[in-house]
């Protein structure tokens, strides 16, 4: 009997250890890894990405995917006709793990111009699949490939000239997840760079065509994340949470500029350089070749917009590279304080709260002879004075400059607010419900220019449209 | 005197010439000659001989006319190995057009098959990639207009506008042959079309493959005559015989005897 028992223990043993050893085979060549059952695979838009595959087992992946030329904006104003994979610049995003076989469906919709084929970086094979994937309008190819290397791929179109497919937007990414996937983070997030060329200089209206010239000199008019201008600003920014690990999968479809990738304020903890296995550490600006990529990890620590900028800053500011991460959550002053004060930095010494001026304020040489004219000159008084705290609508800036647009703080005192204006404001004040301590110099306006500014302020942005004059500029001017 | 005498006499016998053979209704005739063809670096020169070509594309109601003849092309009869699922949708019957088409559209949605049996029953035929292509590098002053800038930069345009299939013939204006249309409404169908991938006469056979991929197209794509050639060879190698497009027509060209051939 005992034997018997030792037996079935050792039996046991046995298979338990079989099975877990199974299920941690592993291939010393990902070409043997086998696959089971079939699966549509799941294409997703920028910014976003499909789900993880977490522990799935290699599969056949179905990935189907159409060609649409269609027109969009590329900025305000500005359309182009863009080629696509998926309909989004860039295209679709193809999420697989190593050792699956996907069977790749690409679709020439009927309407388009022209014949096109799928380059993916990702494949091993001649032309990416390129020759396999050649297709005219109104047909589709299939062709087949074993993902046998994890990282993250460019996929492009490389119908001649290819050149100009890809800079009218033929691009996306291809991600092939390591066996059991990537580590989990709690926001994902898909961002592809790219540049273009235009018949017209940036911003100028209309339909633009493809200039092939530029793009063979490589003067961009436009670089843009994500296809356009703006498609990752304002309510297009991408969001976490405080607390949070972001990955952000970055690629560069170029055509013809080289991306240094860089987040305002954030460190990046962990970079998959290049979209390889080669992990580097605490990166601050990033480089992606154009037709290359790389996985971006960092934990965010602090609320706030983060800007997400190709840091040839030019490019950024003036050519649309630019994006925004907006983090929520609760502040932390150890780690970032915010402004603390705002000193006014005398060499000579301190004492002097004002900006150093004669009291002799040379009047504006004309006075404005009606509403109309004190609106206008008030509107340019503010553009030049008041407009860099306050804003261009009043509404201040949030912790640091309390708005003017709706303010009960203002509405409830002329006076007090002309007294501002003339002698400048230090300490606590409370607007619209918000606590603010900064401060405001006195400012080198005329009384006339006083009265305008305010009149402008008070008749703009749902203030109480008071008209302020002269005469109680010089009355406040003269009570103390 | 004698200068000005032989020049009145050729005059005279180019009158004569030309008077010798009657042109076709509907067609010019163009005189052929040597050219190096828009693509390849391996290219060389072709020779072309004189030929007919017909003004426009074949238009939709002229299609109809063709159908209402020879029944065996009409979309369900059609033998589906002459022409894919793509052929004639845009008809709502047999013989009649959707409404939202109109009569003097290009027509499109033809097979390969189709369209040179069109032509042949005309007395005419497809015309050859380089035929085409010389007819084509004409704008309207000259004959050879490939190194103009604005030339490509038209062909271009076309390429990235929308719905132009929609577009009744006529409206480019001719060209030095008098041939309009063959830049800015559909793509055409030509005789030879596959040779580009296929055959490995117009190119060494170890290269027909990365031709009209990245290894080719990276050569010499600082120019932009090469650029619109490129798309119009691309079109060409992605298509099948029996294939129907949306953005592809076609039209036909007719061979001058050789009595009246002066090329060669």
């Amino acid at each position: 009997m005992k034997t018997i028992l030792k037996l079935m223990t050792l039996i046991l043993a046995l298979t338990m250890f079989s099975c877990f050893n199974n299920k941690e085979t592993e291939y010393a060549n990902t070409e043997d890894i086998p696959v089971n059952r079939e699966m549509l695979a799941e294409l997703t838009s920028p910014p976003n990405v499909p789900t993880p595959i977490g522990r799935r087992k290699a599969k056949k992946l179905i990935v189907k995917m159409e060609i649409l030329e269609k027109v969009g904006e590329m900025t305000d104003g500005v359309e182009y006709m863009y080629w696509t994979f998926g309909g989004t610049v860039p295209g679709s995003f193809i999420r697989t793990r190593v050792g699956d076989e996907v069977e790749f469906h690409l679709q020439n919709h009927p309407d388009n111009k022209l014949p096109h084929n799928i380059d993916m970086h990702a494949v091993t094979g001649p032309g990416g699949g390129a020759e396999s994937s050649f297709v005219a309008p109104g047909h589709e190819k299939v062709f087949s490939f074993k993902t046998l290397n994890p990282g993250l791929y460019v996929y492009h179109c490389a119908t001649a000239p290819v050149g100009m497919h890809i800079a009218n937007g033929m691009y996306g990414l291809i991600l092939v997840e390591p066996e059991g996937g990537l580590p989990p983070v709690d926001k994902e997030y898909y961002i592809m760079q790219g540049d273009f060329y235009t018949k017209g200089a940036n911003g100028e209206r209309g339909l633009q065509p493809f200039d092939m010239q530029k793009a063979v000199d490589e003067k961009a008019d436009y670089v843009v994340f994500n296809g356009k201008v703006g498609a990752l600003t304002g309510d297009n920014a991408i969001t976490a949470k405080v607390g949070e690990t972001v990955r952000l999968f970055v690629g560069n479809g170029g055509p013809g500029l080289v991306s240094s990738f860089h987040v305002i304020g954030e460190i990046f903890d962990r970079v998959h350089v290049e979209g390889g296995d080669l992990i580097n550490e605490n990166v601050q600006t990033t480089l992606i070749p154009a037709g290359g990529a790389a996985m971006v990890e960092f934990r965010v620590d602090v609320p706030g917009t983060f800007i997400i900028v190709d840091h040839s800053i030019f490019r950024a500011f003036n050519k649309g590279a630019l994006g925004m991460l907006k983090v929520e959550g609760e502040e932390n002053k150890k780690i970032y304080s915010g402004e603390i004060r705002d000193d006014i930095y005398l060499p000579e010494g301190p004492g002097i709260q004002s900006m150093p001026t004669t009291d002799e304020v040379v009047a504006s040489e004309i006075p404005a002879k009606s509403f109309e004219e004190q609106m206008e000159f008030g509107k340019n008084a503010y553009m030049q004075t008041c407009f860099a705290c306050h804003q261009a609508e009043g509404q201040g800036i949030p912790n640091a400059f309390p708005p003017l647009a709706n303010s009960d703080y203002l509405n409830a005192d002329v006076d007090r607010a002309i007294g501002i204006v003339l002698r400048g404001k230090t300490g606590e004040i409370t607007v619209n419900g918000e606590k603010y301590n900064s401060v405001m110099t006195r400012q080198m306006l005329s009384t006339d220019e006083i009265a305008n500014v305010m009149t402008y302020v008070y008749n703009s942005w749902g203030n109480s449209k008071k008209v302020v004059t002269k005469e109680m500029v010089e009355k406040v001017k003269k009570s103390k | 005197m004698i200068k000005n005498q032989a020049s009145r006499l050729l005059f005279v016998l180019l009158v004569f010439q030309t008077m010798l053979y009657a042109q076709s209704e509907g067609m010019v005739s163009i005189k052929g000659s040597r050219y190096l063809p828009l693509y390849g670096r391996d290219s060389t020169v072709v020779a072309v001989k004189d030929f007919e070509m017909d003004v426009y594309p074949i238009t939709n109601s002229q299609y109809v006319d063709f159908i209402k003849k020879y029944p065996k092309w009409q979309k369900s009869k059609v033998i589906s190995l002459f022409a894919d699922k793509g052929y004639l949708v845009n008809w709502k019957s047999d013989t009649e057009l959707k409404d939202s088409e109109k009569p003097n559209s290009p027509v499109t949605y033809v097979s390969w098959f189709a369209a040179k049996d069109y032509c042949e029953c005309q007395g005419k035929r497809l015309p050859t990639i380089d035929e085409w292509e010389y007819v084509a590098m004409a704008d309207k002053t000259t004959k050879d207009a490939r190194v103009k800038p604005e030339y490509n930069a038209e062909i271009l345009a076309w390429y990235e506008a929308p719905r132009t299939n929609e577009n009744t013939i006529g409206l480019h204006p001719e060209n030095f042959w008098g041939v309009h249309d063959l830049h800015g409404l559909v793509w055409e169908w030509t005789l030879d079309f596959n040779s580009v991938l296929i055959s490995g006469e117009s190119r060494k056979d170890v290269d027909k493959d990365n031709n009209l991929f990245c290894g080719s197209a990276a050569v010499n794509a600082t120019d932009l005559m090469n650029y619109a050639a490129f798309m119009r060879y691309a079109i060409r190698g992605s298509l099948k015989a029996k294939y129907s497009m949306k953005n592809l027509g076609f039209r036909c060209v007719k061979d001058i005897p050789n009595e009246f051939n002066s090329s060669f």
